[in-house]
């Protein structure tokens, strides 16, 4: 049988490139449960933010494998010797994605917006000081700045930008990230959200939170903060979503 | 770096208002076959910018697209195959991409673009 994940002798490595860990593995694993959904989900755009060695967007796109032939794949990271890296291992697993040296989708996302029909991000998420956040090389790949939330809060408006009406986004947190706050700011944007996997090791205690546009969570969030003036808006939402699932 | 990515690539650089399309400066382009898929091409077809894309096939050296496209051009194979070709086959290997707006030049290096901004731009 096809292997559904990347196979970690296939995956390239440089001195300055995160490798498979913990977190990669748990993040897979959660995609890997979540398949049958996904390849019904008929993405036609995936796309990862901060892709590493490549090891995760590449398990994506063998998973989703032949039953979404037509899905493409967008992976970025602000590391170089990262990209390379995942474009290597894309290679050896006869994959591809479009790669971009990127401060998360900067650059793409005024194109891509509205387009991303699956996000997965496995971002910097240790708690550290904030001077450590964004420096080049391998400490970008944790340094997660306060509570391990810095980078974390700067990708979620460009994953609420770049998701589609029917997008997806996986998310690996730490307890320390405080997940059910980051779901609450989510909720906000009418986000509905659900750990799809816990996982403790010896060091972190993780969370894949999967967050999808949810009509009743904008409904709820339009009531309780817009009373009445809320009912035209809410109507026409209504009537965006149907449209939009009659050409989906 | 696929024509694909070059149609969703702008300049991200601070008080750029007309940062898309990126101009191409070409050293190395190759081409790779890619599986045709047809369902791709018509679910893309409405967020591609198609003079962008003709522009850009050029540059690469590929004059077959036509110069204006709709929607009813997806019943033609022909118009498919030509379509998939540009978007999805022709590689930017080596080379830049430039700003329209500035000139700044973004490398392409191993067939990936570097968007990446230096202090004073963001
Ligand atoms: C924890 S590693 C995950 C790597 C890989 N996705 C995996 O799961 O094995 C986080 C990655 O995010 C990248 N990264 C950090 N800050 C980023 C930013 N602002 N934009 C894009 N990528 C970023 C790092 O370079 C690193 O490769």
């Amino acid at each position: 049988m096809l292997s559904r994940t990347a196979q970690i002798r296939l995956v390239s490595s440089h001195p300055e490139v995160y490798d498979p860990c913990d977190d990669s593995f748990a993040l897979v694993d959660a995609l890997l449960a979540d398949r049958a959904n996904l390849v019904e989900h008929c993405p036609s755009i995936c796309m990862e933010v901060g892709c590493g060695s490549g090891y995760v967007i590449t398990s994506l796109a063998l998973m989703l494998g032949k039953d979404s032939s037509g899905c493409h794949f967008f992976a970025t990271d602000i590391n170089a010797h990262a990209v390379g890296v995942t474009r290597k291992t894309m290679e050896a697993h006869g994959c591809h994605a479009e790669l971009v040296t990127t401060d998360i989708a900067s650059g793409l996302e005024t194109r891509l917006a509205g387009s991303v029909d699956v996000m997965v991000v496995n971002p910097p998420y240790v708690p550290t000081p904030e001077y450590e956040v964004g420096q080049f090389g391998i400490a970008s790949a944790w340094a997660g700045g306060e509570n391990g939330r810095s980078v974390i809060d700067k990708i979620l408006p460009v994953a609420d930008k770049l998701l589609s009406d029917k997008g997806w986004l996986y998310l690996v947190t730490l307890t320390a990230n405080n997940p059910s706050e980051i779901c609450l700011q989510m909720r906000k944007k009418g986000y509905a959200s659900r750990i799809v996997l816990q996982r403790s090791t010896e060091e972190e205690n993780l969370h894949i939170i999967k967050f999808w546009r949810d009509l009743d969570t904008q409904l709820e969030f339009l009531d309780c903060h817009s009373g009445v003036m809320a009912i035209g808006v809410v109507t026409s939402v209504f009537k965006g979503k149907r449209v939009a699932q009659k050409h989906g | 770096m696929r024509l694909l990515t070059h149609n969703m690539l702008s300049s991200n650089i601070k008080g750029v208002t007309n940062g898309f399309p990126l101009l191409i400066e070409v050293e190395k382009v190759v081409e790779k076959q890619v599986d045709f898929n047809e369902d791709f091409l018509r679910n893309m077809f409405a967020k591609i910018e198609w003079k962008a894309l003709v522009e850009a096939s050029r540059t690469m050296g590929y004059t077959e697209l036509p110069e204006n496209s709709e929607s009813s051009m997806l019943n033609s194979d022909e118009f498919l195959r030509k379509f998939h070709h540009a978007l999805l086959e022709l590689h930017l290997e080596e080379g830049a991409l430039v700003c329209p707006e500035t000139g700044r030049k973004f490398p392409v290096n191993k067939g990936i673009p570097n968007m990446l901004l230096h202090e004073d731009e963001v």
